[in-house]
């Protein structure tokens, strides 16, 4: 049986903003099942009782003092954009049309 | 003058410090070198001609006014392409970054700049660090300065080769499964991941954030301790930098003792898929540290065997994270903004084009790893199996005061050989990703040459948290020792280029 079907890879596509052709679907799904069924083994030896590490090394917060320092200018965050509109970045439309 | 191309870091250091050459001198010497191999090994995305004699002239003019300057001061380095950098293009040789410039320098970026060192061009790698060959890089492939029909490992495979070849004498790389040690060890020169947390993230592309660390490349264990301490050290601007004293990574390299050291050979690494050559350089190696003085004994670490799922799990659910960021809004490629495409459609249309199948694949599991339903098995269990790892570092830490093994199972591969299997490229770093998941230090250092192939063995020395300085320890004392029997250095055996 293969860990993972051709649509739920058409589904992480589409959850990872990826527009894959068909061809690719077929090619990914058939690589990612081969590694999904060898990293699957990680579940042998992750009993209950041993608790999850997220990082390598223990964590806490950090601040910093909540003070006024330099940041980007409007022109130095706005130069790389692919599209400027009025000191802003022009996106494409973000809502659907209207039926 | 005699080749500069050839002398150490810390030789050119002194050379341009007494004023014997000018850091100008030394920077056209290799800028020359650079046109000459170039061509052969591909290691660099972009070479900065003009900016790298202006800096260098900028050392010379610093010196003369009467500056004290640090001991690499004027000498040129080769900075992996994941590192932002004001002045010079950043692709993480990814085409959805193509040409584009940073408004800000990275960390390790600006420190390499006050240490007064010359970047001379930023190196291929595997696109945004994913791979172990850099043939994932959209730009081309580099090539092994001992074979050019051979990887130069990855991900900063660039600078492996740009190291190798004396093209600079020093490179930056990045190692979140390996991505250091291993091309160092298959290029024959030094290479070390220091303890997560000690170099700098920001201004670091980001890959798997809990995994990627900064750290150095050098021809030679004293220089890459040189370049170590240069980029460390605490910073604010990351989080997770440790605040805590560089450990004295230099001291150590001059100390080149082990004498009285308790070594760990961990048992699990070794037979089925691992080249005989180097097995056997493995061998010598820890027989040799014994010669010297140095206690071995066999370690088990039995979890290590789950450690390379692990990886592919947890690095992936990073990197599906991460990555998200390219979203063609704000900067890097926008693909199919047509004026009726909605913002979802152009963002997928451009991180199809945008993206490797490498990337894609990435993100993609990660984004399986994460979903609801799957979390626990995979991610969570993942999660699980870093703990057990990190229960045997401290398990074997406290029998013993380093580990070695192996840095790579094989010796380079050929080009085009792992690229259809992802798998059989993954194992290149079986070695290497326990430390990268629980964050201990690691250094690689050349150990001889497989007798199968002629190419160059790397051997790991692994320490625990913050011990980086006893990497540099044993690696120096290796090296000195190896260097007697050989007559030099291994690099001398490679093919001129």
């Amino acid at each position: 049986m293969s860990a993972i079907t051709r649509d739920e890879v058409a589904h992480l596509a589409r959850l990872s903003r990826l527009a894959l052709t068909d061809d690719e679907l077929d090619h990914y799904a058939a690589q990612l099942d081969d590694i999904i069924a060898a990293v699957a083994r990680v579940a042998e030896v992750a009993a209950d009782d041993i608790p999850p590490s997220s990082h390598a090394l223990p964590l806490t917060n950090v601040y910093r003092p909540d003070e006024v320092r330099p940041g980007l200018t409007p022109q130095q965050a706005l130069d790389q954009a692919p599209a400027v509109e009025e000191d802003r970045f022009r996106v494409p439309r973000i809502l659907g049309e209207e039926a | 003058m005699s080749d500069l191309t050839r002398k150490t870091a810390a030789e050119l250091g002194r050379l341009i410090a007494s004023g014997e050459v000018s850091a100008v001198e030394v920077t056209r010497a290799h800028l020359d070198r650079i046109a000459e191999i170039e061509p052969k090994i591909d290691a660099f995305l972009h070479v900065a001609e003009e900016s790298a004699i202006e800096q260098a002239r900028a050392v010379d003019e610093r010196r003369a006014a009467g500056e004290e300057l640090g001991p690499l001061a004027g000498v040129p380095i080769a900075h992996k392409d994941i590192f932002t950098t004001v002045d010079m293009p950043t692709t993480a040789a990814s085409k959805i970054l193509q040409g584009w410039r940073p408004p800000y320098d990275a960390t390790v970026t600006r420190r390499l700049r006050e240490a007064g060192l010359v970047i001379v061009g930023k190196t291929n790698l595997d696109e945004f660090a994913m791979g172990s060959s850099t043939e994932n890089s959209a730009y081309k492939p580099s090539r092994n300065p001992w074979d050019l029909s051979r990887v130069p490992g990855g991900s900063s495979g660039g600078s492996s080769a740009a190291v190798a070849a004396y093209a600079t004498p020093l490179a930056t790389g990045t190692d979140t499964g390996g991505s250091i040690r291993q091309p160092a060890a298959v290029t024959g020169i030094v290479g070390m991941k220091p303890t997560y947390g000690g170099s700098s993230r920001y201004g670091l592309i980001a890959f798997a954030s809990s995994l990627d660390t900064p750290g150095p490349f050098a021809r030679n264990v004293l220089d890459a301790a040189l370049l170590h301490e240069a980029f460390s050290g605490h910073d604010p601007m990351d989080s997770t930098s440790i605040d805590a004293p560089v450990p004295p990574v230099v001291e150590a390299a001059r100390q080149a003792d082990v004498a009285g050291l308790r070594v760990g050979v961990i048992k699990e690494f070794g037979g089925e898929g691992y080249q005989p050559g180097v097995l056997r350089r493995f061998q010598e190696a820890v027989e040799l540290l014994e010669s010297l003085g140095a206690k071995t004994v066999e370690v088990s670490c039995p979890s290590f065997a789950y450690a390379l799922p692990a990886y592919y799990l947890i690095a992936p659910s990073e990197c599906s994270s991460n990555l998200a960021r390219f979203d063609a809004m704000r900067y890097g490629l926008r693909v199919g903004d047509n004026g009726v495409r909605s913002a979802e459609e152009v963002m997928a249309l451009t991180r199809a084009a945008g993206f490797g199948p490498e990337v894609k694949r990435r993100i993609m599991l990660g984004t399986y790893a994460l979903s609801s339903g799957y979390y626990d098995a995979y991610y969570g269990s993942a999660q699980k199996v870093r703990t057990l790892i990190a229960r045997d570092f401290e398990a074997a830490f406290h029998q013993v005061d380093v580990l070695v093994s192996p840095t790579s199972p094989t010796t380079a591969f050929k080009l085009g050989e792992r690229t259809d299997d992802p798998m059989a490229m993954y194992l290149a770093d079986l070695c290497t990703i326990p430390s990268n998941l629980a964050g201990n230090a690691a250094i690689s250092v050349p150990c001889g040459l497989a007798e199968e192939d002629d190419l160059p063995v790397g051997l790991q020395i692994l320490a625990p948290v913050l011990g980086d300085d006893r990497c540099y320890r044993v690696a120096a004392a290796v090296e000195k020792a190896l260097e007697d029997r050989w007559g030099g250095p291994l690099l001398k055996e490679a093919p001129s280029l």
